[in-house]
C-alpha cells in the first residue's frame, strides 16, 4: 500500500492551522477534499491553492485532504509542501512572494532589549506577534518544536520569514543544536533572516562552522548576524572566544540548561547563576557586543519580572528573551534608563555639546573631567530614554 | 402569493409582512414616531384569588393548565439564570405532552442550555422564537427549518414591543431565586441567586397570566419585591430552578489573550487622549474579556488622575464593583449581574443599584439612559466601510447571536468597538455587513490590533486625534490590510427564504436574515 503523508495540526483547540493528508496514486486524477471552518468564504481560494501546489510538484493523481481552521495561504502551502516532501524527493520549493516589509536588513548594534520566542510550528502565535512591538521575534526550530515535527516546522518558518509582517521587529530564527542546526540553514538563509540564534554554543569553532555554512548558502551576500546562546559550564568558560567570533552581535545566556549542567536549581535570587551571568556580560563587553539575559518564565508575575529586569540591567545586560507578549513592555520600561540616569546623562551630553561648540578638547562637568566613553554612554542613555518616551527628542530646547 | 419587498433607509430589502403581520421598514435613526396608546392587559380582580394570598399550585404543569395554555399562544421567559436555567425548556416539554402546537417562545435571551428547544421546533410545539438565538437554535433557523420567521429584538426593543402591543404575552413564566406564596419575588440570597430580575419587569406588567417558578419559597413578605405579587397568578415550587455555577457567565474574566489585552490598552489610550474619558463621565462596558480589560485600564487611568466615573451602567461584574469600592466609580446601575462579586455587592454597597432595562433601554419612553453615556464599549461580528455593524450573524450567513442591549447602547455619545481585524482568517471589516443590526451613523470608533478608525462623521474626534501617536487609520485602510493578510472572502449566497427579521429599537425592521445555501 502506498504511504500516506500527514503534515500540520487539526483539532478543536487548534486555530489558524491545517492538516494535510496526502496519498499519491498511479491514476484516477486528483481527489481533493476540503474541510474548513471558513469554507463558506474561502473554499475557492483554498481549492485553487491546493491544486496549484500539487501541480507545482507535478502531482496529477492523488487523494488529498485538507482539514482547516482558518489557515492563511502561506500556512497551507507550508503544510502541503511538508506532506509532499515526505513522499517524493525534490529540490523544488513552493515559495510565495516575499512581502516588501520583510526585505530590510538590521544593524549590528540595534536595540535587542526584547526578543519574543514563537514556536516555529505554531503559526497562530506568529500572526500578531509584531503588533506587540518587540525588538525582535524568534521563530524557534529548537526546543519548542517536537522532534517529530522538526521537518514540517522548517517549511513553516521559511514561509513565515517571507510572508508575515512583524512590523519592524528583527526577524530571528533559533536553529537546532549543531550539527542538526546546519540543516535548518537552507530554509532560512535565502529568506532574509536577520539574525540566527545558535543554542547550546560551547566554542568559537561552532561559530566558524556555522558561518562557513551560511556563507555557502548566502547567495545575496546579505549580512546575517549571530546570537550564540551559552547554556553550559563549558560555554561560559569559552564565552569570550565565542563573543569575539565573526558576525556575532549579541551573546545570550540560557539559564535553565546551565543550572542543570551545574547540577543545581534555578532560584529567584539567582545566586547560583551570578558567576555565569557576570562572565557572559564581561565577555560580551570585552568583545564590544551586546550581553543578553535568559528568559523569565513566570509569565503571570509581572512584578517579579520587573525585579528580574532591574537586576539584569544592574549586572550589565542589554536585554532578555520573552515567552509572552505582555512581558515586552515591562522589559522595555525597566531596561530603559531611570530618571536619575537620564538627568545625569543630560548634563553630560549638554556639557559635551557646549564643549564641542566652544571648540574645547576637554569635556568637564563642574570641576570633573568627563572621559569620551562616559560621553558615549550618556548619549546612548539619552537615545534609550527618547526611544521609550521618557524624554522628548528635542529635550535640549526645554 | 409572492411576498413584496421594500427597500428601507439603510438600503436593505424588507418584506411587507412577517409572520402574517404588516411591518414597518426602518426609516432612519429617530425618524419613526409611534402613535396610539400603550397596550393594556386584561383587568384582573382579586375575587378570583384566594383571600389568604396563597397562589401556590402543585406543579408547572398545573399552572400552565390553569393559565389555559393553548395553540398559538405566546410564552415569555427571562434569561437571568443564563446557561444554568432549568425552567424554560420544561415549559415546552409540558406543552408538548399536552399536545399544544404553534407556540411562540418569547425569551429575553436564549443560551446553549436551550438547545433541547430545537426538538419542539421540529415537532411543531413551537412555531417560532422571537428573541435572541444562540448557537444551536440559530443554526436550526439558518437552515430554514423553523416554521415561522424568527424575530430578533434588542433588550430595549423587546420592552418596546411588549409595551406597544406588538407582542402580546399570553403567559409569562418567570423563574425566581426566591418568592413568597403571594408571588413577591427577587433574586437575592438563594442558591440560585442571580442578583436582579430586571428583564422580567415588562413581562409581569403586561402579560395576561404570570407564573412565578421558584426553588426557594420564603415567608411573606419577600422583600425587596422585584416581581410584585399583585401581578402574579400562580406560584410553583420546584426542586431546582438553576445550576448555580452555570448561572454565572463564563465571560466575566479579564481576557488573558495578549492580542486582546493589547486592543484593550489601545482603546483605553484612545479614550484618554480623545478626552472622552473625563472626571464624572458616564460609562458602560460589557462583560466580555476585552471589555473587562478596558474597564481595568480605565480604572487605572481614573485612579492615577484622581478622577471618578459618576455612573457605570450595565451587566455588572466584580471588576466594576472594584471601581465602586476603590472610589473610581460613584454609582453602579445594574441591569444584570454577571458574577458572584456583583451579586454580593448589590446587598453590600448602597451605591450599587438595581436598575431595570425597562427604564434604561426602552426607546418608546420619556428619555434614554444610553444616550447619556459618554463611553460605550461594544463588540460586533462585522463592521462595514459605512460603519454599519452586525452582531447577529456570522460572515458565513449563520444566525448565531442575539442582539442583547447592543442596539440600545448605540445611542451613547461615543460608541467604541474594540474588535480584532480578522478572526480565523475572516476579516471583520467588510464592504457591507452580512446583516445590518445597527446603522453606521451611530458607531464612532473601531479599535483593532492594527489600527484605529474614526467614523468620518466624527470630525471632532478626528481633529482631536490629529497629533496622536496612536495608529489612526481610515476604515478602508484597515479593510485593505485585513484582506492583504487573509485574502478577500467571496460573497456568500443565500436562499430566498427569510428566516429572521432584525428589528430596530423603535419596532421598525432594519434587516432580514435569509436561509443559508448549503
Amino acid at each position: 500500500m502506498a504511504k500516506i503523508a500527514e503534515a500540520g495540526n487539526y483539532g478543536p483547540k487548534i486555530k489558524s492551522d491545517c492538516k494535510i493528508t496526502l496519498q499519491l496514486k498511479k491514476n484516477g486524477g486528483l481527489k481533493i477534499e476540503v474541510i474548513s471552518k471558513v469554507k463558506a468564504l474561502f473554499d475557492d481560494q483554498i481549492n485553487k491553492l491546493c491544486k496549484d501546489v500539487l501541480k507545482f510538484y507535478g502531482i496529477k493523481d492523488a487523494i488529498f485532504k485538507i482539514e482547516d481552521t482558518g489557515a492563511l495561504d502561506y500556512i497551507i502551502a507550508a503544510r502541503i509542501e511538508a506532506a509532499v516532501k515526505q513522499l517524493m524527493k525534490t529540490d523544488k520549493e513552493y515559495l510565495l512572494p516575499m512581502i516588501p516589509e520583510n526585505k530590510f536588513q538590521t544593524k549590528n548594534d540595534r536595540n535587542r532589549r526584547s526578543r519574543l520566542y514563537l514556536p516555529g510550528n505554531t503559526p497562530k502565535l506568529a500572526l500578531n506577534a509584531g503588533i506587540h512591538n518587540p525588538d525582535g521575534i524568534i521563530l524557534d526550530l529548537e526546543d519548542s518544536v517536537a522532534p517529530a515535527k522538526k521537518n514540517e516546522a522548517r517549511f513553516m518558518v521559511r514561509n513565515s520569514l517571507r510572508t508575515v509582517n512583524f512590523y519592524g521587529a528583527e526577524r530571528m530564527v533559533r536553529i537546532n543544536q549543531l550539527p542538526m542546526g546546519l540543516e535548518d540553514l537552507e530554509f532560512i538563509v535565502q529568506h532574509n533572516v536577520n539574525l540566527i540564534l545558535l543554542p547550546k554554543c560551547e566554542s568559537a569553532n561552532q561559530i566558524k562552522e556555522l558561518n562557513a555554512e551560511i556563507k555557502k548558502l548566502n547567495k545575496g551576500k546579505r549580512k546575517i548576524w549571530l546570537m550564540p546562546i551559552v547554556e553550559s559550564a563549558l560555554g561560559v568558560i569559552n564565552s569570550y572566544e565565542i563573543a569575539a567570533s565573526e558576525n556575532v552581535v549579541s551573546l545570550a545566556i540560557g539559564l535553565e540548561d546551565y543550572t542543570a549542567d551545574l547540577g543545581t536549581q534555578r532560584t529567584n535570587e539567582g545566586k547560583e547563576t551570578f558567576f555565569a551571568r557576570s562572565q557572559v556580560v564581561n565577555s560580551a563587553r570585552a568583545a564590544k557586543i551586546q550581553p543578553i539575559d535568559s528568559v523569565f518564565s513566570d509569565v503571570s508575575n509581572m512584578e517579579a519580572l520587573k525585579q528580574n529586569v532591574l537586576t539584569s540591567k544592574s549586572l550589565g545586560f542589554d536585554g532578555m528573551g520573552c515567552i509572552h507578549p505582555r512581558q515586552i513592555p515591562v522589559i522595555h520600561e525597566n531596561y530603559a534608563p531611570n530618571d536619575k540616569e537620564i538627568d545625569r546623562a543630560k548634563k553630560i551630553v549638554n556639557a559635551f555639546i557646549i564643549a564641542t561648540e566652544k571648540g574645547l578638547g576637554v569635556v568637564s562637568l563642574g570641576s570633573k573631567m568627563i572621559d569620551p566613553p562616559v560621553v558615549k554612554r550618556a548619549q546612548y542613555t539619552i537615545e534609550q530614554a527618547i526611544n521609550v518616551g521618557k524624554l522628548d527628542s528635542d529635550w535640549r530646547k526645554e | 402569493m409572492k411576498t413584496k419587498f421594500v427597500k428601507n433607509a439603510v438600503g436593505r430589502m424588507i418584506p411587507e409582512t412577517i409572520n402574517g403581520k404588516k411591518v414597518t421598514p426602518f426609516k432612519g435613526v429617530g425618524k419613526h414616531r409611534p402613535t396610539g396608546n400603550k397596550y393594556g392587559p386584561p383587568i384582573p380582580t382579586c375575587i378570583d384569588f384566594s383571600s389568604d394570598g396563597n397562589k401556590v399550585v402543585k406543579s408547572l404543569n398545573d399552572a400552565l393548565k390553569k393559565c389555559g395554555m393553548k395553540d398559538g399562544m405566546t410564552i415569555s421567559t427571562h434569561h437571568h439564570l443564563r446557561n444554568g436555567d432549568l425552567v424554560n425548556n420544561t415549559i415546552f416539554d409540558i406543552a408538548h405532552k399536552m399536545g399544544v402546537k404553534d407556540l411562540v417562545w418569547f425569551p429575553s435571551a436564549s443560551f446553549p442550555c436551550n438547545e433541547p428547544i430545537t426538538k419542539h421546533l421540529e415537532n411543531g410545539t413551537i412555531n417560532r422564537i422571537e428573541g435572541s438565538m444562540n448557537g444551536a437554535l440559530g443554526r436550526f433557523a439558518s437552515h430554514g427549518k423553523m416554521k415561522g420567521t424568527a424575530v430578533l429584538r434588542s433588550h430595549g426593543g423587546r420592552v418596546q414591543a411588549i409595551q406597544d402591543g406588538e407582542v402580546k404575552i399570553d403567559i409569562a413564566v418567570l423563574a425566581a431565586p426566591s418568592s413568597d406564596v403571594f408571588g413577591n419575588a427577587n433574586a437575592l440570597d438563594s442558591s440560585s441567586s442571580c442578583g436582579v430580575l430586571g428583564y422580567s419587569k415588562a413581562d409581569f406588567l403586561y402579560a395576561d397570566k404570570v407564573i412565578v417558578v421558584t426553588d426557594n419559597l420564603v415567608d411573606f413578605p419577600n422583600m425587596p419585591m422585584e416581581i410584585e405579587g399583585n401581578y402574579v397568578d400562580y406560584v410553583v415550587v420546584v426542586d431546582k430552578i438553576g445550576i448555580p455555577e452555570k448561572i454565572i457567565s463564563g465571560t466575566t474574566q479579564i481576557t488573558k489573550s495578549p492580542d486582546r489585552i493589547y486592543v484593550a490598552e489601545l482603546t483605553a489610550k484612545f479614550l484618554e487622549e480623545s478626552g472622552i474619558l473625563k472626571d464624572g463621565c458616564f460609562m458602560q462596558a460589557g462583560a466580555g474579556g476585552t471589555s473587562l480589560a478596558i474597564g481595568n485600564f480605565v480604572h487605572q487611568i481614573l485612579k492615577a488622575k484622581g478622577w471618578k466615573s459618576q455612573v457605570g451602567f450595565g451587566g455588572t461584574t466584580k471588576y466594576m464593583v472594584q471601581m465602586l469600592e476603590e472610589g473610581t466609580m460613584e454609582h453602579i446601575l445594574d441591569a444584570q449581574a454577571f458574577d458572584l462579586g456583583a451579586v454580593a455587592s448589590i446587598s453590600e454597597n448602597k451605591n450599587h443599584h438595581q436598575y431595570s432595562v425597562f427604564n434604561a433601554y426602552n426607546y418608546h419612553s420619556k428619555g434614554n439612559l444610553t444616550s447619556m453615556m459618554d463611553i460605550m464599549i461594544l463588540g460586533a461580528t462585522e463592521v462595514d466601510l459605512n460603519f454599519n455593524g452586525n452582531v447577529a450573524t456570522h460572515s458565513d450567513g449563520y444566525l448565531l447571536h442575539g442582539i442583547g442591549g447592543w442596539q440600545n447602547c448605540l445611542h451613547a455619545k461615543n460608541v467604541i468597538l474594540p474588535i480584532p481585524l480578522f478572526r480565523d482568517r475572516i476579516p471583520v471589516i467588510r464592504d457591507e455587513v452580512t446583516t445590518i443590526c445597527g446603522p453606521g451613523e451611530l458607531i464612532d470608533v473601531i479599535v483593532t490590533e492594527r489600527g484605529i478608525a474614526i467614523n468620518p462623521l466624527r470630525k471632532d474626534l478626528i481633529k482631536q486625534m490629529k497629533k496622536s501617536k496612536l495608529p489612526i487609520k481610515t476604515i478602508q485602510e484597515l479593510k485593505d490590510e485585513a484582506e492583504r493578510i487573509c485574502g478577500k472572502p467571496r460573497a456568500i449566497e443565500f436562499e430566498e427564504k427569510v428566516i429572521a427579521a432584525i428589528k430596530w429599537v423603535d419596532g421598525t425592521v432594519i434587516d432580514v436574515v435569509k436561509q443559508v445555501k448549503e
